[in-house]
């Protein structure tokens, strides 16, 4: 053979490999279009638009209790998510780092339940809250930071190191969805409208130790850092919802926090203004007071949004075309939804259509 | 580090690269550093080992060497003027000194082998000793961590110093090249056992890049990666489950764990020897060979000539030989002669010959009873397969039926459940337990496990089989084939294309149906112990 054959040889064996690779990394990694859905949250903020006046940062308690639909209907306050499942300090604040790259909000919300985890705590929720994420300096601080001992970066890299052993599992969500993820949410948000009362909610054990780690204290401050030196107002919220037991101790903390550096802290348990915000936690939330359904959301985003518009002076921009017309398809598919929603629990007693077996 | 860590792999790649790049001379230096930190890897004190090894071999083999050169010079000068029996005194007394300087190297090497790995053994054994005769045995017993292929390098190390002392070849006059001799990173996991006169050619002459040389080194690195991580470790789960109770896994459970067990091994340690000599092959390094369808063999004897190669050959050149001819054999094999008759005695110094070399093997496996027992126990079966020799000539000569390939298939089939009964000393790591598991396969007539599910409960699931038999199934098509010759050879004259996409296929198989990362256990493979 010629060197021009033996090249030509070598150059194709090494792009068919990369291409089959990349083919089998397609297919085997999760959809997440089926019960877990949570997964496509952190990647689909790339198609958002990057045009955002405030940004939430953090776990399911943002993603599930703000609604951005009723604050862009009410206020004109353009608003994204950025939040997975139990996404840990650290992730939000990479999370928000990486966001900063495409856009510059005017305030960021930081829900500050996850300073109780001082340490990466479940592979399956950093794969959730790190596999959607573009490649850039923060992602590779985000895996450094949350791998659980048993991970390795390289499976970050190349997440079929991760997911081979999937071929076993594969679905025809896996082939529907080869070449992306249907949206699934709006603006971040993961819509929920059926109800479960919160009812016999336990209060938490007593700790040994109430102070918050020092990592948490640390990613806190880098966040707060990051804001100051990019001139976006931070806020840290507590969301109304029950369980996980938020301790008066753990709340202290915090406000002292804010105290000290003069941040808003908002701690939604607060009964006061909990009444104030009209959540009922007989009807607003669908499980049991973890998360709110979306007509706590609403009532919460009523509120939240009325204060961020008050307190930051952030304008009305619902006379902006291109804005509009991106929070119009977001409004469509929210209030279809909705209806979907409806629709499923009048005639299968739940949202996502299933029948119940007969009996 | 094992052969499957990313590490590894990332720093293989890296290697390759950088080797084919910098002057050919400078190439040995690479593989010598590399090597070093690939050793370093699992602890920077392990490299004293090594240091210590290449060190004493390299001061003593020279010495030997030049001990050699005087002894050629003083004869030649003393050609005319001594006679022949001065020359003979003269020769006895200067190979006497080159003997002691080659048993100081052997004291040194296999005590420091003897110490690290069966010190603990023999203290164990010793206080148990001492306990029978109703001492307190209380000696206590020495913690060593084993380091990395210890024995492996020890024992290639004193062959070529053996082989210096027979004046084979001459000694190496440079201490780092010899060093990589005694630490070349390949090998040093699980062998093979390579002589110098071999391997160093192609490990100081920095071949160039061979397109066709690089591309079957690649091949056979990928195939030693898909028998590892595709077969033995998707295996491994079931094997574990099949030995750690042995009280629940009986009876036809034991059959199901020899037929598991061979499987897992053979997959494991040939699949560990392909990636060692696929990277000699890429870097343009040949290595021995260390298997040739060892499952094909039709007795035992032939079983061993197929599998573990180099070892064989080592002990068979180095050990067996060796005390056949020793002095005190000669005399124990007159002695036998006259004291025990002719066919007795003529027998009897290759008895003792045979169970000796079983029993060092036993005890290279590990410094347990239970591989003491598996040596024996292997010269047993091959002494008596032996002795029995005439009578299989015999019945070949009278039934035509036992010369077809069905009987041949036959054969190789009892030969690997004869194996497997032997391997049972290795997988339950207990002499008393073995003996009653065995026993079980005739006691305990559990067959129902076959067809009432059983088997799915051994950490199995369905796919789990169907890899693992499609897996068997290529690796038996591959054995056929490459009775005509080396498979890769045959893809590529059929068609390069071809060639190109069965690389690109091994590779897609192993990275997708190899048993690795969360939910797997990282198994380091099971010849690295030894």
């Amino acid at each position: 053979m010629t060197k021009g054959k033996i090249l030509l040889c070598g150059t194709g064996m090494a792009a068919a490999s990369v291409l089959l690779l990349a083919a089998a990394q397609r297919l085997l990694m999760p959809k997440y279009m089926g019960d877990v859905v949570e997964g496509n949250l952190v990647a689909d903020y790339y198609d958002s638009g990057y045009d955002h006046d405030v940004l939430f940062v953090g776990d399911c308690e943002c993603y599930e209790n703000f609604s951005p639909v009723t604050m862009w209907q009410e206020y004109g306050i353009s608003s994204y998510i950025r939040g997975s499942a139990q996404q840990l300090i650290w992730q939000s604040y990479y999370l928000l780092e990486d966001a900063l790259r495409y856009e510059k909000p005017d305030v960021a919300v930081f829900n500050v339940l996850s300073m109780k985890y001082g340490e990466p705590q479940n592979e399956n929720y950093n794969r959730m809250s790190i596999d959607g994420m573009r490649w850039s300096q923060s992602k590779s601080d985000n895996i450094k930071a949350s791998m659980t001992e048993d991970e390795s970066y390289l499976s970050y890299v190349f997440p079929i190191l991760r997911f081979h052993s999937r071929w076993n599992d594969l679905c025809a969500d896996d082939f529907t969805y080869f070449f992306g993820a249907e949206p699934n949410f709006f603006s971040g948000y993961f819509l929920r409208a059926d109800v479960k009362p919160a009812e016999n909610v336990p209060t938490g054990r007593p700790l040994t130790d109430y102070a918050f780690a020092d990592t948490c204290w640390e990613y806190l401050d880098k966040m707060r850092t990051l804001c100051d030196e990019t001139g976006i107002k931070l806020v840290l919220i507590k969301a109304p919802s029950v369980y996980p037991y938020w301790y008066p101790q753990w709340n202290k903390q915090i406000e002292e926090y804010a105290e000290k550096y003069a941040l808003p802290y908002i701690n939604f348990l607060d009964e006061d203004l909990m009444a104030e915000t009209g959540v009922d936690l007989s009807s607003d939330t669908y499980d049991g007071g973890l998360h709110m359904n979306v007509y706590g959301a609403e009532k919460l985003s009523h509120w939240f949004g009325a204060y961020l518009s008050r307190t930051f002076s952030l304008g009305d921009r619902r006379d902006e075309p291109q804005l509009s017309a991106h929070w119009r398809e977001i409004t469509e598919r929210y209030y279809a939804e909705i209806a979907r929603q409806k629709d499923n629990l009048e005639k299968y007693g739940n949202v996502k259509g299933e029948q119940k077996p007969e009996e | 580090m094992l052969f499957t860590d990313s590490v590894f792999i990332i720093g293989l790649c890296v290697l390759a690269a950088v080797y084919f790049v910098i002057p050919k001379k400078t190439r040995w230096g690479l593989l010598l550093l590399a090597s070093c930190a690939f050793y370093a890897y699992s602890g920077w004190t392990n490299l004293l080992y090594i240091l210590t090894t290449a060190a004493s071999t390299f001061g003593v083999t020279l010495a030997m060497d030049r001990m050699a050169a005087k002894r050629k010079e003083t004869l030649t000068a003393h050609k005319a003027d001594w006679s022949k029996d001065e020359k003979k005194a003269y020769k006895e007394a200067a190979n006497k000194k080159r003997f002691r300087l080659l048993v100081l190297c052997l004291f040194i090497n296999f005590g420091m082998l003897a110490v690290i790995k069966y010190g603990a053994f023999t203290v164990k054994n010793l206080n148990s000793l001492i306990g029978v005769f109703g001492g307190e045995g209380s000696i206590p017993v020495p913690e060593f961590l084993l380091p990395m292929g210890i024995s492996f390098f020890i024992f290639q190390t004193m062959g070529y110093a053996i082989d210096v002392y027979r004046e084979k070849y001459a000694a190496e006059r440079n201490f780092a090249k010899l060093t990589l001799f005694v630490s070349f990173f390949p090998q040093l996991i699980q062998g093979p056992i390579s002589r110098f006169d071999e391997l160093s050619k192609g490990l100081f002459a920095g071949s160039g890049f061979e397109a066709r040389r690089v591309l079957f080194g690649v091949q056979r690195i990928l195939w030693g990666y898909m028998k590892k991580m595709v077969i033995a470790d998707r295996m491994l789960p079931a094997v574990k489950v099949l030995i750690s109770d042995p009280e629940q896994y009986r009876g036809m459970y034991a059959l199901v764990g020899i037929l598991f067990y061979g499987l897992q091994l053979y997959a494991d340690f040939t699949g560990g020897i392909d990636i060692t000599i696929g990277i000699g092959q890429v870097l343009g390094i040949p290595i021995a060979e260390n298997f040739n369808r060892p499952f094909f063999s039709k007795n035992i004897t032939e079983y061993w000539r197929r599998w573990h190669i180099t070892l064989g050959t080592w002990f068979k050149d180095y050990l067996f030989y060796p005390v056949s001819v020793c002095k005190p054999m000669i005399n124990f094999s007159k002695w036998s002669r006259q004291k025990l008759g002719k066919n007795i005695g003529k027998y009897a110094p290759v008895y003792v010959s045979t169970v000796a070399v079983w029993f060092v093997t036993g005890l290279w496996h590990g410094a347990a009873w239970n591989f003491i027992v598996w040596g024996l126990m292997n010269a047993v079966v091959i002494l008596v397969s032996e002795r029995c020799t005439p009578l299989y000539q015999k019945f070949h000569k009278k039934f035509a039926w036992s010369n077809t390939h069905a009987y041949d298939g036959f054969q190789a089939l009892r030969t690997f459940l004869l194996m497997g009964c032997l391997r049972m000393f290795d997988c339950y790591r207990d002499v008393p337990l073995t003996f009653k598991m065995f026993g079980t396969m005739f006691t305990d007539w559990n067959v129902g496990i076959f067809f009432d599910g059983s088997l799915m409960n051994l950490s199995l699931t369905a796919s789990d089989y169907a890899v693992l038999l499609t897996g068997t199934a290529v690796l038996f098509i591959a054995s056929l084939l490459g009775r005509k010759g080396s498979v890769r050879k045959q893809i590529l004259d059929r068609s390069p294309l071809l060639s190109c996409a069965v690389t690109v296929a091994l590779l897609l198989i192993v990275v997708i149906f190899g048993a690795y990362g969360i939910g797997y256990d990282a198994s380091q493979f099971i010849y690295n112990q030894f």
